[in-house]
């Protein structure tokens, strides 16, 4: 899969990372021979195998529904870049 | 006893003379402070904590003092820079965790720390665990403490736990802790000379890690011989509701284990670990492991892990797909480095591009396309899949044989920048460590002999899910047998 200067940005748009237009053709080329090389997988007949997300064997636990942490708001906040009366500090999202 | 006579000693022998009351923590910590500023240049550590260790080590005292020690009073540790630590900075090797001071320990910490563990400093690593060299962390490469004879270049530690095994290997910890997604404790664990496990995934609480890859991420400890390891991880392991895929199974006394026999004991050799290009001294240091089995008793039996050769791009698919998904939580709002904006969007663009490096940025981007709208199935779901087939393969395999012979890694340690840029000549350092990730079963790696030019090898055992114990008595053969007494160029404390 060879990717174009346009879907590059396109990625990084998605994943919200800043790129120069400078970096967008070294990264296409780079990302397609990464792609390039991981499409050896589609010589594996995989028909019929269930996709695998864990090594986990065991079901996902239930707990009871409680709270068992929390009352520490000037801890977290306190590594804030900005922070304001309690709150995270971030630049205006409502015109 | 002298400050090289304390640092010559590994684990089981200074918990010997700390409980016989030879020297005591103070001493044993201080020798290894100095040992952690002699070491500086190797750049092993982000943060060391000095003071800590000492505070740290006169509790560990009283313990003694008073005859009630705990098993691992006193031990001084390097802590992978990934291992979030309460108040003392946690970088993860970026640039984007910028003054981040962690308000919780991660579970495995805190069960070092209850079992008396001394914390030396946080190592260095690879940015977000992603490298096989050590190069890509924000606090700049580490020096592996060896060197090839008549060179002095520097050359790398392995990654992506390369301050932990570079601190092992030069004496600037008596043990350490590290992570593996993809061999990250067992590569840097054979390119500086000393024991690296990854135990079988679920074994410790990922709880407190910063991740990288949900599902292939492992912590595991990292020692001078196999039997410090197996203490290392009776501490570090057990169940912990706080991370919902800790397994709920008992810790069984991995040291307890060592020493048996391993008469009768089948040895898996996967014929498919004969890569293009590995070296012959590697080959030949494999068939060398398969004698040394042999000579103890076991019976080598050639096996088949036919997935072996797709494991590779599956695990890029899988981890680069979680990575992207794990840190989208970077985004300079509540912790972290800041780059302002204008906008929202615009705040976490740049902070985004200013925080992640070269490696991690590629990652993300790549994670982040292959779970796109009409790529998801053809890239993560066919990854999954052929995830699935390699564990097949294991389960297979463990049905005709109790452990699996093979190298650890395809080459010995090279030289900062003498790799080419090319990612995927890098990638290839992971080629036998991989599988054992996908699978979620346990692996270790022993150091087990050198190269013509003097750098250290390992070889890899691999066992059966929550079967460590069986990979640590074969570990343990293959360390007697190898006699692997060799040290680095460097080493604090001169060396004794």
């Amino acid at each position: 899969m060879a990717l174009d200067k346009a879907t590059v940005a396109q990625i990084a748009a998605l994943a919200r990372i800043r790129l120069s237009d400078a970096e967008l053709e070294p990264l296409a080329n780079e990302l397609s021979q990464i792609l390039d090389w991981v499409e050896q997988l589609n010589e594996v007949d995989t028909t019929g195998v269930a996709p695998m997300a864990s090594a986990a064997a065991t079901q996902l636990p239930m707990r009871d529904d409680a709270v068992t942490d929390g009352g520490c708001r000037d801890a977290i906040l306190g590594n804030a870049p900005r922070a304001a009366r309690g709150f995270f500090a971030v630049p205006k999202v409502v015109e | 006893m002298s400050d090289p006579a304390l640092l010559a000693l590994d684990l089981a022998g200074a918990r010997d003379g700390l409980t016989r009351k030879l020297f005591s923590a103070r001493e044993l910590t201080s020798a290894y402070n100095d040992a952690v500023a002699e070491a500086k240049r190797l750049n092993a550590y982000i943060t060391p904590t000095p003071e800590r260790a000492l505070a740290m080590a006169d509790a560990a005292d009283r313990r003694l003092a008073r005859g009630e020690a705990l098993p691992l009073d006193g031990i001084p540790v390097a802590v992978k820079d990934l291992y979030c630590t309460k108040g003392v900075l946690t970088t993860a090797g970026s640039h984007i965790l910028d003054g981040f001071h962690p308000p919780y320990e991660s579970t495995v910490t805190e069960k070092l720390w209850r079992a008396g563990a001394v914390m030396l400093g946080k190592a260095n690593l690879d940015e977000f665990a992603m490298g096989s060299s050590n190069t890509t962390s924000w606090y700049g490469p580490v020096e592996n403490p060896w060197h090839r004879p008549g060179d002095n270049r520097p050359l790398v530690p392995g990654g992506s736990s390369g301050g932990s095994a570079a601190a092992v290997a030069a004496r600037a910890a008596l043990a350490a802790i590290g992570t593996d997604t993809g061999g990250s404790i067992r590569q840097p664990a054979s390119f500086c000379g000393i024991v690296g496990l990854k135990p079988t995934y679920g074994r410790c609480s990922r709880w407190g890690v910063v991740a990288y890859a949900s599902s292939l991420d492992h912590p595991g400890p990292m020692g001078r011989t196999v039997r410090d390891v197996a203490i290392l991880l009776r501490a570090m392991a057990g169940h912990d509701p706080r991370d919902s895929t800790s397994a709920p199974v008992p810790v069984p006394d991995f040291e307890a284990a060592l020493g048996g026999d391993i008469a009768g004991l089948r040895v898996g050799i996967p014929r498919e670990y004969r890569v293009d290009g590995m070296p012959d001294e590697i080959e030949v240091l494999w068939q060398q492991g398969v004698e040394w089995l042999r000579a103890s008793g076991a019976a080598p039996v050639e096996i088949s892990l036919p997935m072996t050769r797709y494991a590779l791009p599956a695990y890029y698919i899988v981890a680069l797909a979680e990575a992207s998904s794990n840190l989208a939580r970077y985004d300079g709002v509540r912790f972290g480095l800041r780059v302002a904006g204008d906008s929202l969007e615009e705040m976490y663009e740049l902070t985004r591009a200013a925080g992640f490096g070269a490696e991690v940025r590629r990652r993300v981007l790549i994670g982040t396309y292959v779970l796109s709208a009409g790529y998801y199935d053809a890239y993560y779901l066919k990854a999954q899949r052929v995830r699935a087939l390699i564990a097949r393969d294991f389960a297979r395999a463990f049905e005709r044989v109790d452990c699996i012979l093979t190298p650890t890694a395809p080459s010995a340690a090279f030289a900062i920048g003498e790799k080419s840029g090319d990612p995927i000549e890098m990638y290839l350092n992971d080629v036998f460590t991989v599988p054992a990730n996908l699978a979620g079963v346990p692996a270790a790696s022993v150091p087990a002999g050198l190269t013509g030019n003097g750098l250290p090898l390992g070889l890899q055992i691999t066992g059966r899910a929550f079967d460590e114990e069986t990979v640590l008595r074969v570990a343990e053969v293959l360390e007697r047998a190898a006699q692997f007494r060799h040290l680095p160029a460097f080493v604090a404390g001169g060396g004794s």
